[in-house]
């Protein structure tokens, strides 16, 4: 948002891309797949932490945006045999024409009433998935056959179970994301965005139309989330409505908070950091979620603006 | 010569209050016209209905020949109202120079190239006199820094008409000198409607003053014409006759 100079902010996430790509050699096997899934995460927790961090829209129905991506992406492989390609687009538009909808309701509150509204729609999407359970598979979810699962470019095709290839899609699908996302609070746009959460009314004497800035930004975040959705059918090739549960409403606001509301990288730091410590701690003890509430209990007191959020405050001004 | 505004039988009540009353009122273009009265008159209500920041009970506005009355208040904005707050509410948290590239990129046509929002940027903060305090949180500018910033935010909207709503409370003398210095520069190029308490402010810059009382319009006229209105004398500067 400073008008330092650019250098710095990209140097970093191009550094942080190329890391992750050379991650890609060296990991062993185990954490070279949990590592794709996890960056398939970040980019949902990357679309939320749009809305959440730089609009300061706090949405307790994300899940719905994810799950249309998934399933939009899923359905259309299974029922309709459509491409990779084409599926992945499918379930982006489908994520985007439902926070375009979703966003003309929603907005018309704010505050509380803004979260019950997309928590309450969220539900209804999770209902709905479960009560049309001749096509979505009900609770039991749906498994995205292997064959379908092959990107075909031209003459080469990529087998996306295989593990290199799923890593590498993954990679690319995040650095999108990623540049797209700092791209979007370096320019004007981002400066609007942090503008109406900062004071709306005073955005607004400034000659901004607020509502139709805010429901863009609806739709950009609705449609990563999607995008994280349609990838993650894809590449994982599970289609399941746990997805559309509340409980991935909480996720992404959870991993954006641990590693920094309003930080282009606080969403892969919060996932990641989520992530292991589930991972190590549930090695331990079966009481693995009582050790990841204490260790999440002792971030909000000693890291309240998230990993991140605290580091850009403490040391690195420039952090975009 | 048409007015740039003129309101018919403007009123907003608040419950029973009529805080106000069927005000007809007429401004030139090109004029700094000062709004004055007892507090409690209807002066920020009369300016908050002109800007579009809370909707009028009946009657009706003209911008520049265009009936404005319905518009919501950024569209009214973009025609070239700009507002800057009794009580300073810059965003605090934002640098000042990111609080003044914010009405720069509004204003804009070309694309918001980075350099043209820049240029702009940094012209409106040194016209205010804040451009070496341009990366400054606006939250830890001084008091009187940060009435400029509201000021640099509005001068960067390029109005036709800024309407300044007590610009120089709680500034120093030294800072009110400056301060009478850049509302003349402004007006230059702009009309301005100007809510003051500070006499001398009000009488070395208005060309003409309105006084409000009650909610309704008491007087107008020159600042000689008014020095020397009885009825004005009565209701605003306390003075009794006898």
């Amino acid at each position: 948002m400073k008008d330092a100079s650019p250098a710095k902010p990209y140097a970093l996430h191009l550094g942080v891309i190329a890391l992750l790509f050379t991650l890609s050699f060296v990991l062993p096997e185990y954490h070279h797949g949990l590592l794709a899934r996890i960056m398939v995460l970040a980019v949902f927790a990357m679309g939320y932490n749009l809305l959440f961090g730089y609009v300061g829209l706090l949405s307790l129905g994300h899940a719905m945006f994810f799950s249309a991506g998934l399933y939009g992406a899923g359905l259309a492989v299974i029922h309709l045999g459509w491409s990779v390609p084409a599926a992945f687009a499918a379930g982006f538009a489908c994520g985007a024409l439902l926070a375009l909808v979703i966003g003309l309701l929603a907005l018309r509150t704010s505050g509380v009433a803004f979260m019950i509204v997309t928590m309450m729609f969220a539900q209804v999407f999770y209902l709905v998935i479960l009560y049309l359970a001749a096509w979505t598979g009900g609770d039991q979810g749906m498994v995205v056959p292997q064959p379908m699962r092959v990107l075909v470019l031209g003459s080469t095709s990529l087998d996306l179970t295989n593990p290199t290839v799923r890593y590498m899609s993954a990679l690319t699908l995040f650095s999108i994301v990623l540049l797209i996302s700092l791209a979007i609070v370096r320019s004007g746009y981002g400066r609007v965005l942090v503008a109406i959460r900062e004071n709306e009314e005073r955005t607004k004497m400034l000659g901004y139309d607020t509502f139709s800035n805010k429901l863009a930004a609806v739709v950009i975040s609705g449609s990563i989330c999607a995008a994280s959705g349609a990838a993650y059918a894809l590449l994982f090739g599970y289609v399941g409505s746990s997805f559309a549960s509340v409980q991935y409403s909480i996720l992404p606001l959870l991993w954006v908070l641990l590693g920094g509301a309003a930080t282009t990288l606080g969403p892969l730091i919060g996932t990641l950091f989520m992530y292991y410590v589930i991972d190590v701690a549930s090695g331990y003890t079966s009481a693995y979620l009582l050790i990841v509430g204490i260790a999440l209990i002792l971030l909000v007191l000693f890291f309240p603006r998230g990993i991140l959020g605290s580091i850009r405050q403490r040391w690195l001004g420039w952090l975009p | 010569m048409m007015p740039l505004l003129t309101t018919k039988g403007l009123s907003r009540s608040f419950g029973g209050l009529r805080a106000v009353d069927g005000v007809d009122f007429a401004l030139m273009p090109g004029e700094i016209r000062a709004v004055i009265g007892p507090n409690g008159a209807g002066k920020t209500t009369f300016v908050s209905l002109v800007s579009g920041r809370i909707q009028p009970s009946s009657g009706t506005i003209v911008f520049d020949g265009a009936d404005i009355t319905n518009l919501p208040a950024y569209a009214r904005v973009r025609l070239g109202i700009a507002y800057t707050f009794q009580i300073t509410s810059v965003f605090a948290n934002l640098s000042a120079y990111d609080n003044v590239a914010l009405p720069v990129q509004r204003t804009l046509t070309d694309g918001r190239s980075k350099g043209a929002v820049h240029t702009g940027v940094m012209a409106a903060l040194e016209r205010t006199g804040l451009a070496d305090r341009a990366q400054m949180p606006a939250g830890q500018l001084s008091y009187g820094h940060q009435r400029l910033l509201e000021v640099a935010m509005g001068l960067a909207l390029k109005p036709r008409l800024l309407i300044l709503d007590e610009p120089t409370q709680g500034l120093a003398d030294s800072e009110i000198d400056n301060f009478i210095e850049l509302v003349r520069e402004i007006a230059d190029s702009a009309t301005v409607l100007l809510i003051e308490h500070n006499m001398p402010v009000v009488m070395q810059l208005a060309d003409r003053i309105t006084v409000f009382n009650a909610g309704r319009i008491l007087a107008e006229g020159t600042p000689e014409q008014i020095r020397a209105n009885a009825a004005v004398q009565d209701a605003y500067l306390g003075t009794t006759h006898g």
